[in-house]
């Protein structure tokens, strides 16, 4: 009846994964009864869960990310905790199958389930808004890719408390990963969790990149797009050519698990380099499709607090397609000690150096970008100068890892971790905070708390180098990677930085929470009035903040390349607004619960192919076909907002501007 | 183009010539289909996948039988030609529904299902048969590569089948609307496409598998 599911699943034994499974599970209690009481459930199913809005859904994803990103911190910090006092004759607190959970949980967690969707999310609440118009593509179907990576978040973290996670690294290598030498459930929560998740990805790159070359506002021709979206529909293509293959490596790795083929297994004739090949076709690209937006938060933080256009828009725009192209010749340096031989690692160690050459075209654009300009070092500013400063140095690591004699020394080593963990944490995390604070305002209608903005960026920058700069020196010494346990007693201090540097950055993660929370208490006294707080020069600045449904009552008219900044200053030199448009009725997408009600059969099949539970399996591809159809009988499919309403908002968006034009800052 | 381009800002406002993308968003028209061959694309790199995982594994075969031991061309032959037709089929069958022709709309894409059925009969036999024989999937890795391959083409069909027995339904209870013939144009998209990756592995899997 219930496959391979008995009690026995619940980790009684495991008192740490048991405590915080139950702490968890009594935080959701909490927080449903909390909404229950308070009545909040029909306001948060009509106005989020069911949303159509890109504003709501791309908030919606990075709620999930930045929640996925305390899960993903604390299993970063019992790591450090357990490397720390596991040295010499002492244990530690974590036996080998517990840490073996963390570390991949951690990788798992923190690529798919933290930065993916926080990057998506930014994607989804600025693109439409910097394209000038009114949603996405397709909706519906980015509700119900927001659905299904939340679905995939889900499985991941139900493995704390029924079952156990994958013990074989965020990429789950075969023969290891293969039934014989992981018999348990673990590595089905990974692969199941995944390929329910990649669907929504795929989805969404579909969905951004019909957007991006489809529906722009009249007048925006590509060359007059902002960086971020060029930059979006350039991760966006890459998702469309790389996650096909992830589906394919973790599909052939279902199979011979489920039902015993031999793709990469050791005996039958099975390949398991095979296995390395492919996910890397991936995961090279991956990281670019991480990067790439991020690059494009930089172009816009650079050019608005500069108070200049972005330096080299062209040669942005060529560098960001070269590095699209470039990164997929790239996938083999992830395991030059293959055996592949000398000619096959020369071609993809030079390949790797030559992707550094865009990456630098970038770094020089953003520094002219800021040479001569009025610079505002607010906090978006802080991340970007911090960033520039620490991406080189990881970025000239990786150029050292490129080298294929260098890399047999160091593969594999705590060197590695240092140098990928210097490019994701300074370039992306560092990019989506600086874009969290400066699209917030956007969003919610008020700013965040600079003081204590300051203070984070403090807090990751100088936390990340105490964290990770020891690792390069240990990494030298010929540490590898996942210890649970330690030798060598003279290790002991440099563990100890990257302790206390990880307590440093932890301690930012908690003042991000507490900005947040001070913010919404005081924000009468923050409030951004006009929707143009940072003085923008990108469209979603023309809206009022948080911009109405449809974003825009009438689509903007783009002339040259900064839309907003020329509308800006034509205004000002008028000292008057544009004529007054004509208004329309505007037709808007109706909520649906389509992607909450098949993102919970895909949840249903996916906890049941994990167990064996091979008719609940059935039940939930049924049900979530079911719906699908439901939705495709609909006969309503956009409601109307009356052309008098659409006025009303916006002659009180006018009225707001032509107030401000006299107090506007005018360029010198 | 009024209403239905309205829904996401999808008008079209005068503006100065820019060339691409001048005119604003696009209708609905343009931007499902577009979206849809977008989705195709990436399905052709999940086969091109699994295609190169074939190409690796061909020679694994661990001492079992080896491609050109287990191929029978003539059922293959018949297979394509099924497969084939109902491509052919299905486009007749868009001419219809663009006359706005109810009844043959509803027989041509009902001959485009049964030939697909037929298809993934000879598809199932021919599984069947080589299971029988001791030339299943668990045997070698190249019989791995094999049938997931070609397996995953065959459920790929089936999901077409699906689509055209609810997409019957569908034109049955709705009629020829705007948004039913876009579904319609995504449909007969995702059925020839299937077309070209059937005559890939017809080439590299069945031709070049049974040289002698």
């Amino acid at each position: 009846m219930f496959g391979k599911l008995t009690f026995d699943a619940i980790p009684f034994h495991e008192p740490i994964a048991l405590v915080t499974g139950l702490v968890v599970v009594a935080a959701i209690v909490a927080i449903v009864a909390w909404v229950s009481i308070k009545g909040w459930w029909p306001y948060l199913w009509n106005e989020w869960i069911t949303s159509t809005d890109h504003k709501r859904i791309g908030v919606m994803y990075i709620v999930l990310a930045l929640v996925m990103l305390v899960r993903g911190f604390a299993d970063a910090i019992m790591m450090r905790t357990q490397q720390a006092s596991a040295v010499g004759a002492s244990q530690g607190y974590l036996p080998p199958e517990h840490y073996n959970q963390i570390f991949s949980a951690h990788g798992t967690i923190m690529i798919f389930f933290m930065a993916m969707p926080i990057v998506i999310g930014l994607m989804n609440f600025v693109v439409p808004l910097q394209l000038g118009v009114r949603d996405v593509a397709f909706p519906t179907m980015n509700n119900v890719s927001f659905w299904l990576t939340a679905s995939g978040a889900l499985l991941v973290n139900v493995s704390l408390l029924i079952g156990e996670f994958a013990r074989t690294g965020w990429l789950g290598f075969p023969p290891l990963s293969e039934l014989e030498f992981s018999p348990g459930v673990g590595v089905d929560y990974y692969l199941v969790a995944l390929q329910i998740s990649g669907v929504g990805t795929v989805l969404t790159a579909v969905n951004f990149v019909t957007t991006i070359l489809k529906t722009r506002a009249p007048g925006m021709s590509y060359m007059r797009m902002p960086v971020f979206c060029w930059t979006t529909l350039a991760s966006n293509l890459l998702i469309l050519a790389a996650f096909p293959v992830l589906t394919v490596s973790l599909g052939l790795l279902m199979l011979d698990r489920y039902l015993g083929f031999h793709f990469f297994t050791n005996d039958g004739g099975g390949n398991s380099m095979l296995y390395m090949n492919l996910i890397w076709v991936w995961g090279h690209p991956e990281v670019y499709i991480l990067i790439l937006p991020a690059f494009g938060i930089y172009s816009e933080v650079a050019a608005t607090f500069s108070g200049k256009p972005l330096f080299g828009y062209r040669s942005m725009v060529f560098a960001t397609l070269a590095i699209c192209i470039i990164s997929f010749c790239v996938w083999l340096h992830h395991f030059f000690t293959m055996g592949a031989g000398a000619d096959v690692n020369a071609v993809f160690g030079i390949a790797s150096m030559i992707i550094a050459i865009p990456t630098g075209v970038k770094l020089f654009n953003w520094l002219f970008t800021m040479y001569g300009g009025r610079v505002r070092f607010t906090v978006p500013m802080h991340y970007l100068v911090g960033f520039m400063l620490t991406f080189v140095i990881g970025g000239l690591t990786g150029v050292l890892l490129a080298i294929p004699p260098v890399d047999f020394v160091v593969h594999n080593s705590l060197f590695l971790i240092a140098h990928f963990h210097q490019v994701i944490i300074g370039g992306v995390v560092f990019a989506v905070m600086a874009g969290y604070t400066y699209w917030f305002p956007k969003a919610f209608g008020f700013m965040l708390d600079e003081r204590l903005g300051k203070m984070i960026f403090w807090c990751w920058f100088i936390g990340f180098h105490l964290a990770f700069m020891p690792l390069y020196v240990l990494g030298f010494w010929g540490g590898t990677r996942r210890l649970q346990h330690i030798d060598d007693p003279t290790w002991q201090p440099w563990l100890d930085v990257a302790l206390v540097g990880a307590v440093i950055i932890g301690i930012g993660i908690v003042l991000t929470v507490v900005q947040l929370l001070y913010s919404i208490k005081t924000r009468d006294r923050r409030l951004d009035v006009t929707g143009d707080p940072w003085d923008g020069r990108t469209l979603e600045w023309l809206t009022l903040s948080p911009p109405p449904h449809f974003n825009f009552a009438v689509l903007p008219d783009v002339h040259g390349e900064e839309a907003y900044w020329m509308r800006k200053q034509t205004a000002l030199k008028k000292e008057q607004l544009v004529e007054e448009p004509d208004y329309k009725p505007i037709e808007m997408p109706l909520n649906t619960p389509t992607g909450v009600i098949c993102a919970f059969f895909a949840s249903l099949c996916g906890f049941a192919v994990i167990w064996h539970i091979w008719w609940m399996a059935i039940l939930g591809l049924v049900g979530a076909f079911a719906v699908l159809v439901w939705y495709a009988w609909r006969d309503e499919h956009e409601h109307v907002i009356p052309a008098d309403k659409v006025a009303e908002l916006e002659r009180e968006r006018r009225r707001i501007r032509s107030e401000q034009i006299p107090t506007w800052p005018r360029p010198a | 183009m009024t209403s239905e381009a309205a829904a996401v800002g999808l008008t079209h406002e005068a503006s100065e010539d820019t060339g691409l993308g001048h005119r604003g968003p696009e209708s609905k028209s343009i931007v499902v289909p577009y979206g849809f061959w977008l989705f195709v694309l990436s399905d052709m790199v999940l086969f091109s996948a699994l295609f190169a995982t074939y190409a690796t594994l061909a020679h694994a075969t661990d001492g079992g039988p080896a491609s050109n031991e287990l191929f029978d061309r003539t059922l293959v032959a018949i297979e394509t030609l099924a497969l084939l037709l109902s491509s052919f089929v299905c486009g007749v069958a868009m001419i219809a529904a663009k006359r706005g022709n109810m009844l043959w709309t509803q027989i041509w894409l009902l001959i485009t299902g049964l030939l697909g059925a037929v298809f993934l009969f000879i598809e199932l036999y021919e599984f069947a048969t080589m299971i029988g024989e001791g030339a299943g999937p668990q045997r070698s890795a190249f019989l791995s590569a094999f049938f997931t391959l070609v397996g995953c083409h065959g459920a790929h069909v089936t999901a077409g089948l699906l689509w055209i027995g609810t997409m019957m339904a569908q034109v049955w209870a709705k009629g020829f609307q705007d948004h039913i013939m876009r579904r319609m144009l995504c449909l007969s998209v995702f059925w020839h496409a299937l077309d070209i990756i059937w005559v890939a592995i017809f080439t590299i899997v069945y031709l070049i598998g049974t040289l002698p």
